[in-house]
């Protein structure tokens, strides 16, 4: 019986050398928004992009062109009205250990400390994550929750888009192919603002969400629910807010049966498939059950409690010994 | 299109040209004739490639050679002492039986490497943590983890 390699992952991987590949490595954000402007794709840690071309789904496109060498994408910065601005090639490890992220954005940090591996956290970075669309990606809910605004630069000048408007389907985004992720400017937080992302997964790392919730939930001075965001990843063509399970929470005290209601209207939204990693049926059953540890989480967090980064370790029980930092 | 790049391979400046698809563990392995780093999955998952590019964990199967253009890159092969010496995680990696069929351990060697840098007292689950993108076929990862824990108190 003989096996037939797909030609592409054939080709990938024999090191076939296309003669028409170019290259480039420019210093200077005008020469890469030149460069996308003839028509080159941007290679940013690659954890996507060369993963994807060594395993055959999609080779390589002919032009690229390195961001690694502009210092001005890279970097967490405050903004001037309390917002907090992420630069496109800041990788993950740079999020889950800025303290500003971990203790006003924590849901972000729960979804970075647990892209990939250590490697794939090392490498990739924040805006390879948003753009490359994935219905699955890690960041994306976090970012829908904390109201983030994608920040696209081409030579024609800057837009800034809403997350909710940039995704519209899986790998496809609003962005030109003109234009660049420069960075990600995330809403102002407060004290009494607490957030998480949780994820359905069989192994703690290395993983792809089978199901996830991002919850962000702001108290008032009663401790009731005046600001709610709910996203779910992996159970639509693209993340998506909630709004039904937004309304749930709205003026409840975020307690156990708020945190229910909120499951509740997530899987009743979700619309997951049936792929490799579970069945439709089995997502839309678990949507209930992480998003309720998701907005069970954030709550905690919320009241000035602490809860462990990544909360999905703290939420399916732990392990022994687990005190350390896990990021 | 060839690149040239100029790669610091375990202190050494080197230059090659290199089509810009072509991935570092075959420039490191084909060109460098450094064959300590392992080719196994060829798609990220496994980690038996994994190098030090500027002090970062990198799974080298999928990172292109023009990517490291200007970095440092640390293989298995750097970190012995010029001698020969071992270095103590490598010890105890032999003392721990942290190492069966070996086809996971420069790997498995690069990323506790890379933990032990960071941190030298690390916890059991940072050390999990530390080797989640490496694969061991052999040893139950027991010895391994082992090894880490006893490397970074010799430290």
């Amino acid at each position: 019986m003989s096996v037939t390699v797909p030609e592409r992952l054939q080709q990938a991987r024999s090191g076939t050398e296309r003669p028409s590949a170019h290259f480039s490595a420019p210093t200077s954000l005008a020469e890469v928004l030149d460069a996308l402007a003839a028509g080159a794709v941007p290679l940013a840690g690659g954890t996507d992009l060369v993963v994807g071309h060594r395993q055959g789904k999609r080779l390589l496109p002919d032009a690229l062109v390195n961001l690694d060498h502009v210092a001005d994408l890279r970097g967490i910065v405050e903004g001037v009205n309390g917002s907090l601005f992420i630069g496109a090639l800041t990788n993950h490890e740079t999020i889950v250990n800025d303290e500003r992220v971990r203790s006003s954005y924590p849901a972000l940090a729960d979804a970075s400390s647990i892209v990939g591996s250590a490697a794939t956290r090392a490498t990739g970075t924040i805006g390879g994550n948003v753009m490359n669309a994935s219905p699955a990606a890690d960041t994306i809910a976090p970012l829908l929750c904390h109201d983030a605004i994608a920040v696209l630069r081409s030579t024609g000048g800057e837009r800034r888009v809403a997350f909710g408007e940039l995704f519209v389907g899986p790998g496809r985004t609003t962005a030109t192919s003109g234009e660049l992720l420069v960075g990600i400017e995330l809403a102002p937080s407060s004290a009494t603002t607490g957030g998480a992302y949780v994820r359905l997964e069989y192994r703690r790392q290395m993983e792809i969400a089978i199901v996830g919730a991002a919850a962000v939930v702001r108290l008032d001075a009663g401790g009731r629910v005046e600001y709610a965001r709910v996203a779910m990843t992996a159970l639509a063509p693209t993340i998506q807010r909630v709004p039904a399970a937004e309304d749930a929470l709205l003026g409840t005290d975020a307690g156990a049966a708020a945190a229910r209601a909120a499951g509740e209207a997530v899987a009743a939204a979700a619309r997951p498939i049936s792929d490799v990693r579970g069945s439709a049926s089995y997502r839309q059953a678990m949507a209930a059950v992480i998003t309720q540890r998701a907005v069970t989480t954030a709550a905690t967090r919320a009241r000035g409690g602490v809860v462990r980064i990544p909360a999905s370790d703290s939420t399916f029980g732990g392990r022994a010994g687990n005190e350390g930092s896990g990021s | 299109m060839s690149i040239e790049i100029t790669l610091t391979v375990n202190g050494m400046a080197e230059t090659h040209s290199v089509h810009p698809h072509r991935n570092l563990v075959s420039v490191l392995r084909d060109e460098c004739g450094l064959t300590g780093t392992k080719e196994g999955c060829d798609d990220c998952e496994c980690g038996a490639c994994m190098v030090l590019v500027d002090g970062s964990p990198v799974n080298s199967c999928s990172y292109l050679a023009v990517q490291a253009d200007g970095k440092r890159v640390t293989t298995v092969e750097g970190l012995a002492a010029p001698d020969g010496t071992l270095s103590p995680l490598q010890q105890a990696f032999l003392s721990c039986g942290g190492v069966q069929c070996g086809f996971c351990t420069p790997g498995m060697l690069i990323s506790a490497t890379a933990l032990l840098a960071q941190t030298s007292s690390p916890t059991d689950d940072e050390i999990r943590t530390a080797v989640s993108g490496n694969l061991c076929r052999c040893t139950g990862y027991t010895g391994i983890l082992d090894a880490i824990r006893l490397a970074a108190e010799a430290i």
